[in-house]
C-alpha cells in the first residue's frame, strides 16, 4: 500500500493547474489552439516546452479540427496526447469527437466551460461540452482547482486502461475556475510520473493475421478505423458501449488508488454526496456550483432542515446505479443545468436524473433549475432559494413547474 | 445479416482490419466496363496513369496491357483520356 506523498501547495488557476499536471503526466504529444477561457493551458504548456522543461512535442495548429486530428494520429501511434478547447473551438471539433472515441483513442483534453454565440459570451456555462454530450468521450466536470489539477493526472490513467481505451474530456469552469487563483497542493514530479505510468495496449488480430499491441506501428501494420459498413459498424458501436460501463469501475478504482498517494478523492470518483445519507431534499449539479451549496447546505442543516447535495463528478459514463442508490430515499430532488435543451423538457442532466428515478421502487418529486447561462452569477441566496422551493414541494405533494430558471429577468 | 459475420465480442476494436484490402473484390460496384479495340490501342499507357484504382496493368510480358475487372469500378477515365479512342465503356 502506498502511503501519502509529501506536497507542495502552488497558488494555480484552474487553467495553469492543468498546465502543471500535463507538464508532470510524461505526455508525448500536445496540440492545441488558443481560446477562451482555455489559453492559459496552451499558454503555460508552450512555455514548459520552450524552457525544455518538458520533452513533448507541441504542435501549434490552424484550427481545434485539426488540433484534435494531430492528437488523434498521435494518440493512435502510442504516444499519450493532451489538447484543450472551449465554446466555438470545441464545437468546431465536433467531427473529429466522434473520429477519435471511435478510433479508441484515448485522447486527454480539458474543457474551460464556455458558453456558445449567438449571442457571443466568453463566459462560463456546459453549453459546449454538454452539446458533445453522445460524441463517446468521458466526461468529469471538477468543482475546484486542486480537483482540476487531480483529475487531469487521474484521466490519463483512465483513458488508457486497456478495458476502456476511451477519450476524456475534464471539464472546470470557464473564468470560476479556469481564471481563479486557488492554493492548490501538487505532487512530486515522480509520484505522478509513476502513478500515471506508460501506455499499456491490448493485442489484436490484424489483416497479416498477426496478434500485435493495438497501435500503428511499421514493424505490425494495421488500419484502424478505415470503413465499416452496416454489416459491421453497428457492433463496434456497442464496443465502445461497453467500453463506457468498463469506465465506470476503473473511474473508482483510478479515484482510490490516487487517494493513497494524495489524501484526496472525490466521492467514489462517480458521485459526490454531500450530507445526503438522511437528507429528505437534495440538488444535483456539476462543477463550482457545488462549493457554493456545500455551505448553503452547511447553514440550513444548522437550522435543522435536512438538506443534502449531490455533486456528480461523471457525467459521461452515466453512474446509473450510484444516483439511484443515493437519491431515491429523498423526498425531492433539484436538477441543476448550466445548459439549456432548446425544445425539450429541461436541460441534460435533468434529463438523465428523472430517467435514473423513474425505476426507482419510490420517486422522488423532481424540478430542474436552469441557471448561470452565459456566465450569469448565481448568489447563494438564489441557490438557497432551491432548498426553500424543495420544502414547498414536500408539503404540497406536487411539482407545479418543473422547469424553473434560476436568476432569469421576467 | 449473414451468420458467418462476427459479434462485437469477437472483433478488434476501432475498426482493425481483419483481413488485408485486396481481399475486398471492390470491382463489382461497376456499372459499365471498359472494354478495348486491340486494333486502335498503341500501348501508350496514358490509361495505366489515368486509372485512379491502379486497375489497368502493364503486363511486360504481353507487352500488353490488363484491365483489373476485379477492382476496376467503371469510372470511364480510361476512355475518356485515351488518345486514339481504343477504350469504350460498355454495359457490364
Amino acid at each position: 500500500m502506498k502511503s501519502v506523498v509529501k506536497q507542495e501547495r502552488m497558488a494555480l488557476s484552474g487553467d495553469e493547474a492543468v498546465a502543471y499536471a500535463v507538464k508532470q503526466s510524461d505526455v508525448d504529444v500536445v496540440a492545441a489552439y488558443p481560446i477562451t477561457p482555455q489559453t492559459i493551458i496552451v499558454e503555460r504548456f508552450s512555455e514548459y516546452v520552450a524552457n525544455g522543461e518538458v520533452q513533448t512535442e507541441y504542435i501549434c495548429t490552424e484550427s481545434e479540427h485539426s488540433a484534435l486530428a494531430a492528437c488523434l494520429a498521435a494518440s493512435v501511434t502510442g504516444a499519450r496526447t493532451f489538447t484543450a478547447s472551449a465554446s466555438a473551438g470545441l464545437a468546431l471539433m465536433h467531427e473529429m469527437l466522434f473520429v477519435t472515441s471511435g478510433c479508441r483513442a484515448p485522447v486527454v483534453m480539458a474543457i474551460a466551460n464556455r458558453a456558445l454565440s449567438a449571442p457571443l459570451n466568453i463566459h462560463g456555462d456546459h453549453s459546449d461540452s454538454m452539446a458533445q454530450r453522445d460524441s463517446g468521450w468521458i466526461q468529469l466536470y471538477a468543482e475546484n482547482a486542486q480537483e482540476v489539477y487531480d483529475s487531469i493526472i487521474q484521466a490519463f490513467r483512465i483513458a488508457e486502461d486497456v478495458d476502456v481505451l476511451l477519450p476524456i474530456m475534464v471539464g472546470l469552469d470557464g473564468f470560476t475556475l479556469s481564471h481563479t487563483l486557488e492554493n492548490v497542493d501538487t505532487l512530486p514530479d515522480d509520484a505522478v510520473k509513476q502513478f500515471v505510468g506508460s501506455r499499456k495496449f491490448p493485442n489484436v488480430l490484424t489483416h497479416e493475421g498477426k496478434k500485435a499491441p493495438f497501435k500503428l506501428d511499421p514493424e505490425t501494420p494495421m488500419t484502424m478505423g478505415p470503413i465499416a459498413l452496416p454489416n459491421y459498424y453497428f457492433e463496434f458501436k456497442r464496443q465502445q458501449e461497453e467500453a463506457m460501463k468498463n469506465a465506470l469501475s476503473v473511474i473508482q478504482k483510478v479515484n482510490s488508488e490516487y487517494a493513497k498517494i494524495s489524501d484526496r478523492s472525490y466521492g467514489n470518483g462517480l458521485i459526490e454526496p454531500y450530507r445526503l445519507d438522511d437528507a429528505e431534499i437534495a440538488a444535483v449539479c456539476l462543477g463550482s456550483t457545488a462549493g457554493t451549496m456545500k455551505t448553503i447546505v452547511d447553514a440550513l442543516r444548522e437550522k435543522g432542515v435536512k438538506a443534502g447535495l449531490l455533486r456528480l463528478r461523471t457525467f459521461r459514463p452515466l453512474p446509473i446505479e450510484d444516483l439511484r442508490s443515493a437519491l431515491c430515499n429523498v423526498k425531492a430532488v433539484a436538477v441543476m443545468d448550466r445548459c439549456m435543451s432548446f425544445g425539450g423538457h429541461g436541460g441534460p442532466v435533468f434529463h438523465e436524473i428523472r430517467n435514473v428515478l423513474y425505476d426507482a421502487d419510490v420517486r422522488p418529486y423532481v424540478v430542474n433549475y436552469i441557471y448561470g447561462l452565459g456566465g450569469r452569477d448565481t448568489s447563494p441566496l438564489e441557490l438557497r432559494s432551491i432548498y426553500s422551493d424543495l420544502q414547498r414541494i414536500v408539503a404540497a405533494k406536487r411539482v407545479e413547474k418543473p422547469i424553473q430558471y434560476l436568476g432569469l429577468r421576467e | 445479416m449473414s451468420a458467418r459475420e462476427k459479434g462485437w465480442k469477437e472483433i478488434a476494436p476501432a475498426g482493425v482490419c481483419s483481413k488485408p484490402s485486396i481481399t475486398f473484390l471492390t470491382g463489382d460496384w461497376k456499372t459499365y466496363m471498359p472494354v478495348r479495340d486491340l486494333e486502335k490501342c498503341t500501348r501508350c499507357l496514358l490509361c495505366v496513369l489515368f486509372c485512379p484504382d491502379g486497375a489497368i496493368h502493364w503486363k511486360p510480358e504481353k507487352s500488353d496491357i490488363e484491365f483489373d475487372y476485379n477492382f476496376c469500378k467503371g469510372c470511364g477515365i480510361c476512355a475518356n483520356e485515351c488518345p486514339t479512342k481504343a477504350i469504350t465503356m460498355k454495359v457490364e
